[in-house]
């Protein structure tokens, strides 16, 4: 074998090729997902100095020093950033997987208990996407009493019918297949079938539809934090650090807001790809797409 | 009974039974919330000097001590007839807020939903005409970046950019500042209204673009066009006799269905231009603690976007055959 490779050169001069699309992808997934994991434990390690004030240097543009620049109370907006990169990004993890186990019980519960549960729940599912999220948002976070479990909650409970219903689906037309009903006509219990042969199909479904969560859950957060309804103003976070440079924007003072929002755009576009890769890894229909 | 009448009627009861939810699930959600309504509408210091006799008053006018299934049928009863209550941030009824607020809403959401509606077809179809080509990879990377960019923070690079720094457009507010309302030419509002319209539009292409290409590409590559184009007709003529024609209605219905994301977006736009829509006076009326606000607000909300979503639903239902089968046939 190895003889004949060396012999046909059009096979080893694709073998140069140093890594494969997979292994590309899982490289891909493993950055994205480290660079998340340093955002966070940076933000975090990074709390203190976030919120320090130091008037000698306030309204400082961007330098090599102060990469970010400072604000009017000469805190360090990299510093501040980072945290509330962190805060975000642990609140929708947080938030994303509440809702995604939301979506899965439901959806599942949709599939397999008969039509009228399944009616009420569609219902639900048709009324959670009518009202546009923000609205509901500001509605949760009110009847909250607003804060971090304000936000949180409220991000929880409205993300869930999308994915909801592509498991409802799923679980639908896996119900159908003929293994799963010759696995019935065989007498195997229904228990054993669903953690058999629906589970290992609709785990994959789920695990990309809540790491495609994360990045609606973060801008949610963002948005309603720079309402004011989510997060208070003294924590470090990026709606509020948004909200905040809004009353410096005629001043000329750019950098407060462009630098914090390119921040976060960099953190949703890495958990976007990070979801789409792990979609690449797992579901092999979509592997060479 | 005729199919068609009966599929419409279905979608309307579907509409309104969604309407009557919306509106109990906002109304628990304001009523459970720990801000007191009586204590929000005297202020602390005057409630905490007024006698016990006074407060009782003053909760049994607030409905306080009523049971609250007894209250949402009165304030839906009410509701119904347009009395929407007082507002206590305006101190005038929420049916005239709502009403003023809602014209300058709308004008920026209609402007804003028709171009991105148009661009966002537009690009599609270019895009899908030549999938892989180089405006195909344009559109789908600007699309791919716009979904994670926040909505307020666009329309706060707009504003920096185009309002600060280039000083095209004016500085929030609908009418200039010092001006009396009465001299406000339609040409000063028109000024106020392009920077938020610009931004909604920019925000709402992004989808009709992604599904109208899909579906650009499907039929690019069916039997019949592969026909045509070996019967010598031109790319344009394809397109504008086979293309058009599959496409249009399913995205017509999209943009209706979208509406939702249209005030989703609206709100985060408003907020940051200063533009005195139903956005803004719902975050207002958040933050207040206004409840008779927010409630008519969101209710009034949900009725504009079931109806959108109602006329999507018999719009592609009347039109297209197939899925006026599949909805009365599949049962």
């Amino acid at each position: 074998m190895v003889e004949n490779r060396k012999e046909l050169i059009i096979y080893a001069s694709a073998k140069k090729k140093r890594m494969n699309n997979r292994r590309k992808t899982i490289c891909i997934f493993a950055l994205a997902v480290l660079l998340l994991a340093f955002v966070t434990v940076a933000g975090r390690s990074l709390w203190k100095e976030a919120s320090a004030a130091d008037f000698s240097r306030k309204n400082l543009g961007p330098s090599l020093q102060f990469l970010f620049g400072t604000d009017w109370m000469g805190r360090n907006m990299l510093d501040r950033t980072l945290a509330g990169l962190s805060m975000s990004i642990l609140i929708g993890l947080l938030a994303a997987t509440v809702s995604a186990f939301i979506a899965a019980f439901l959806g599942t519960m949709a599939a397999t208990m008969g039509p009228k549960v399944d009616a009420v729940i569609t219902w639900c599912i048709d009324l959670m996407l009518g009202v546009p999220h923000i609205v509901l948002l500001v509605l949760i976070s009110f009847a909250l009493g607003k804060g971090f479990w304000g936000v949180t909650i409220g991000v929880a409970v409205t993300h869930w019918p999308g994915l909801a219903r592509v498991i409802r689906g799923e679980v639908m037309q896996i119900r159908e297949a003929p293994y799963v009903k010759v696995a019935q006509k065989l007498g195997i219990s229904t228990g054993k079938i669903a953690v058999r042969h629906i589970l290992p199909h609709v785990f994959p479904q789920f695990l990309i539809g809540l790491i495609l969560l994360f990045p609606h859950a973060i801008l949610h957060e963002a948005s309603v934090t720079f309402l004011g309804f989510g997060l208070s103003p003294e924590e470090p976070a990026i709606g509020v650090i948004l909200s905040e440079s809004m009353a410096y924007l005629s001043a000329g003072r750019w950098w407060l807001a462009l630098f914090p929002g390119l921040a976060l755009v960099l953190v949703v576009s890495l958990f976007d790809l990070a979801g789409n890769s792990l979609r690449r890894i797992i579901d092999p229909s979509s592997v060479q797409k | 009974m005729n199919r068609t009448v009966v599929f419409i009627l279905k979608s309307i009861a579907k509409a309104v039974s969604l309407m009557i939810g919306v509106s109990i699930l906002a109304f628990t959600l304001v009523t459970v919330s720990p801000l007191d309504p009586v204590r929000m509408n005297v202020g602390n210091t005057a409630y905490n000097s007024m006698s016990p006799e006074k407060k009782a008053e003053l909760a049994s006018y607030w409905g306080v001590d009523t049971p609250p299934v007894e209250r949402y049928l009165h304030w839906a009863k009410e509701f119904l007839h347009g009395n929407m209550g007082i507002s206590l941030k305006y101190n005038r009824a929420v049916s005239e807020i709502i009403r003023q607020k809602f014209l300058n809403s709308m004008v920026l959401m209609l402007l804003a939903w028709l171009l991105s509606g148009v661009l966002g077809f537009c690009m599609g179809v270019l895009a899908g005409a030549r999938r892989g080509g180089l405006i195909d990879k344009l559109v789908q990377g600007y699309s791919i970046v716009l979904a994670s960019m926040p909505t307020f923070w666009i329309a706060l690079v707009f504003l920096m950019l185009f309002a600060v720094k280039l000083q095209w457009f004016p500085f929030g507010m609908s009418v200039p500042i010092g001006m009396d309302p009465a001299d406000v030419t339609i040409f000063d509002s028109l000024r106020h209204l392009i920077l938020p319209t610009i931004t909604l539009s920019v925000v709402g292409v992004a989808n009709i673009a992604l599904h109208t290409r899909e579906k650009m590409i499907d039929i690019m590559e069916s039997d019949y066009v592969l026909y045509a184009r070996a019967r010598g007709d031109s790319e344009w003529e394809i397109i504008r006799r086979h293309a058009l024609r599959n496409i249009l209605i399913p995205a017509i219905t999209l943009q209706f269905a979208s509406i939702s994301e249209i005030f989703g977006g609206s709100v985060l736009v408003e907020q940051v231009f200063s533009y005195p829509g139903l956005g803004q006076a719902a975050v207002t009326a958040g933050l207040g603690g206004d409840v008779a606000l927010l409630l008519g607000i969101s209710v009034i909300t949900a009725v504009f976007v079931f109806g959108g979503n109602l006329i999507a639903n018999i719009l592609y239902g009347v039109i297209d055959p197939r899925i006026r089968r599949g909805q009365n046939g599949g049962k």
